[in-house]
């Protein structure tokens, strides 16, 4: 069976933020560029994104890129890579106003200005006080951005390859990356996508937990096909749990309704954030506060019939601004939840939400190797998004982080990618013989299978897996039985069967695909969890309830290959400015 | 609970046909979508889209005893059993709850749904007032589910020259952009018979919108522009 080859300057493989901010890059600059999404454009998961987008434009008051700098590098609790963070937050202002002249409806000031309110763990004079830094469309802004970078798309002629599954990625002999197999899932046909650069914006992989904010598609796709073609994935352990998420229905309720004046309440109705973060109260950083009201809940503070959630009031800020600023928030907790915020708190709980680490990239976005001294880029291939680690989250993300990630680094990913392909001349390296020969067996196995695992059923235990063993508390015991499940579920994963054999739109085909992806997540973020011996960020370890620089300030690298792990050094280094200090964290 | 869905596969299948299913409905199963998601748990050849769960992609739109909706906020308690559910109407059907949407997307297209704006922009972001921004809102928020346009039989019969509500929708969020500056050229698209004028207001589309959106209310104010305009 011969395989459909199709050529291009560079592949960028999901539609989300990322992808097209990167995409718009390279058709401005009239390169032949194919985006592959699973969904159309406008369903990817960035369109969930309520609160708003991190920049210091100081449109309501005084702020500076350095201050956002300390905030980000804080709230990653010292992990993050601070050339990195600085190069975001330096570029922030500019990519925001850029997206405004794209389009984007952001909310407005009296003066014209973009609106920002208020967010978790961003503040001003380098810890002083809250600032309004979100620049926000309602609590839309992942909806309203996710439109406008589609719509410019359109403008520029980007050729999208819609409902596309990109199975697995194509290096040479050398390493050199030359692009994706991927299978159409209208015809059940697969592909070649043979290209100079290739870009991996494939989101997240939430879906490994059995509560989470993130969408079906949220399967980790890109970090499953980078795994199996012998890259390395960088801080898997650190995972966030949002603090509010519907009780019961795992759905986003953004921070930006504490950023408007809401707050939590524990059963005695007290505003316990006050007693965890006397500061910034309930806008300290994410981890912070998740485990604030974890503690709660285990404490006995919690409501509800079991006892295992807590109150989000935001009733006193009236109807009004309610309905102008977090509009989007009545609706889901009208629907989801049975109550009205106008009226009667959320029940809410820390429910997964996003992924601080991934694929090793610098801030060009280009994917690294380390070869256990330093980092070299992988030729060819590159990553941005929440399934790239840059790092600029470090061991916890701050809100509205997500969104200038997506936008800085899908810029600066798309035009190192214009540079690398200008640069190297006409010549573009030949297909490997065997390009398509994994994805073909993976295609053909699941095919064939008879008497296998249950699809369902096998994604349900790595889900419950994940959210029994490596939860906002992490103990070494439950990590260690997590490590001996998740490997035994990734042994049965391998004999996956499904009973639809329907060439057209097999949906049961791609449930199955997006499981071996699962499965490499899961494995990836227990193996590392239960490595790291400190608590930091998110990552929590009952057995070491302490950060411990002197052993643990540096990345993790997991290996598919016999679950190596290897470590390399944070970046402490910013690129103009002095090194922030690791400190105590405070809130 | 007892379901009846519309099946085909093109691969097998003569012609479309209903398929029962009777399922156990879990204590946290609250949405249509999670009754799918167990029924294909069950039956894995049950084909359909489905993303964020909570509204806002717009994917899980589909005919829901009779009416356009998305799976995922459309509360089982609130149906009347047995559920029919069928593909949204008037696209051809790829493969059971899933349609071919390509001519929705090309009248989406088809308006140029895209700020037009050739000044060189400015440092800062181009200034909008509250009020002007305020004319946004009921248009931005489109989430491109279809449900819209194909409860509307004048896109049902003239879906190559009608750009049908969702569309219309569009086009009028960048006429009411005080940042955007083809609004003329956008009316010229539109003066046409068929293109905005095969809109008769039965107004289906703001009975079945998932947001809550108006599009009629939005034709309604292009066909005002257009009449000005002529004046």
């Amino acid at each position: 069976m011969t395989i459909a080859v199709r050529k291009f300057d560079a592949v960028i493989v999901g539609a989300g933020g990322s992808g097209m901010r990167a995409a718009l890059e390279l058709a401005h600059a009239g390169l032949r560029v194919a985006v592959l999404s699973k969904v159309f454009p406008t369903r990817s998961h960035t369109v969930a994104a309520q609160g708003g987008i991190g920049a210091a434009l100081a449109n309501m008051g005084e702020d500076h890129w350095i201050w956002h700098m300390y905030d980000t590098i804080k709230g990653s609790d010292y992990l993050g890579d601070q050339d990195a963070i600085e190069f975001m937050c330096r570029a922030a202002p500019e990519v925001v106003i850029e997206l405004e002249h794209f389009g984007m409806p952001f909310d407005r000031n009296e003066n014209g200005t973009i609106y920002q309110r208020p967010f978790g763990g961003h503040s001003a004079n380098f810890g002083e006080k809250p600032v309004q830094r979100s620049s926000c469309a309602a609590d839309r802004t992942g909806h309203a951005m996710l439109h406008t970078l589609y719509q410019r798309n359109v403008r520029a002629k980007t050729q999208f390859f819609v409902e596309w599954m990109a199975l697995d990625l194509v290096r040479d002999a050398s390493g050199r990356v030359l692009g994706v197999t991927a299978l159409e899932m209208e015809s059940g046909e697969m592909a070649v996508f043979h290209a100079r650069a290739t870009l991996f914006a494939t989101g997240g992989a939430g879906r490994i937990f059995h509560s989470s904010t993130n969408a079906f598609i949220n399967t980790g796709d890109g970090l499953g096909m980078a795994a199996r073609a012998g890259i390395a994935l960088e801080d898997m352990e650190f995972w966030q749990f949002h603090p509010t998420g519907v009780a019961g229905a795992g759905i986003l309720i953004t921070e930006g309704v504490r950023g408007e004046g809401g707050y939590l309440l524990n059963k005695d109705g007290e505003r316990f954030m006050e007693r965890y973060a006397p500061n910034m109260k309930d806008l300290a950083s994410r981890d912070v506060v998740s485990r604030a009201m974890a503690t709660e809940i285990k404490e006995g503070r919690g409501l509800g019939e079991h006892g295992d959630h807590v109150l989000l009031k935001l009733d006193h800020l009236g109807l009004e601004t309610i309905e102008k600023r977090l509009p989007g928030i009545r609706e889901i907790s009208i629907k989801f939840a049975n109550v009205d915020p106008v009226k009667d708190p959320i029940p809410v709980v820390p429910t997964v939400h996003y992924q601080m680490g991934g694929i090793p990239t610098n801030y060009h976005g280009e994917v690294l190797a380390w070869d256990g001294t330093r980092d070299t880029p992988v030729p060819g291939f590159y990553a941005a998004g929440e399934c790239g680690c840059a790092s600029v989250h470090g061991a916890n993300r701050l809100g509205t982080n997500s969104l200038t990630d997506l936008l800085v680094f899908g810029r600066s990913a798309g035009r190192a990618m214009i540079e690398f392909i200008r640069g190297e001349g006409e010549a573009i390296p030949e297909l490997p013989k065997d390009a398509a020969d994994l994805s073909r067996m993976r295609v053909a196995r699941l095919d064939s299978q008879s008497g296998g695992e249950d699809v369902h059923e096998v994604r349900n235990e790595v889900q419950r897996t994940m959210q029994a063993h490596c939860g906002v508390f992490r103990f070494p015991d439950l990590l260690a039985q997590g490590v001996a499940k998740v490997k035994a579920v990734a042994e049965r994963a391998k004999r996956t069967q499904i009973k639809d054999k329907s060439k057209v739109f097999n949906t049961a085909r791609i449930e199955a695909l997006e499981l071996d992806n699962l499965v490499e997540t899961a494995r990836a973020t227990m193996i590392c969890a239960a490595a790291r011996e400190e608590s930091r960020g998110a990552h929590d370890r009952a057995d070491h309830p302490k950060r411990d620089d002197q052993n643990w300030l540096k990345h993790t690298l997991w290996s598919r290959e016999g679950d190596r792990l290897a470590y390399k050094p944070v970046h402490l280094k910013p690129l103009t400015v002095e090194t922030f200090q690791p400190k105590a964290r405070v809130y | 609970m007892k379901f009846r869905i519309q099946r085909y596969d093109p691969d097998k299948d003569a012609k479309p046909y209903f398929r029962d299913y009777d399922v156990e409905i879990g204590p946290s199963d609250r949405m249509l979508l999670d009754a799918l998601v167990r029924i294909k748990a069950l039956d894995d050849s049950l084909s359909l889209r489905r993303s964020c769960r909570e509204g806002v992609c717009g994917s899980d739109a589909m005919n829901i005893n009779g009416k356009n909706q998305l799976a995922c906020i459309t509360k089982l308690v609130d149906l009347k059993e047995p559920v029919v559910i069928r593909p949204l109407p008037g696209l051809p059907i790829v493969r059971d709850l899933i349609v071919d949407m390509t001519q929705f997307f090309a009248q989406y297209h088809s308006v140029k749904p895209y700020l037009v704006n050739d000044e060189p922009p400015p440092e800062k972001e181009r200034p909008q007032s509250p009020r002007e921004r305020e004319e946004l809102d009921g248009l931005y928020e489109c989430i491109l589910c279809a449900c819209c346009s194909t409860a509307c039989p004048s896109f049902w019969w003239n879906p190559d020259k009608f750009v049908g509500p969702a569309g219309l929708l569009q086009a009028y969020r960048f006429i009411a952009d005080s940042r955007d500056t083809a609004a003329n050229e956008r009316l010229d698209n539109l003066e046409d018979p068929y293109r905005l004028f095969r809109c008769h207001t039965i107004m289906n589309c703001v009975d079945v919108c998932p947001k809550g959106l108006n599009p009629s209310l939005a034709i309604g104010k292009i066909r005002t522009l257009l009449a000005k305009r002529a004046v």
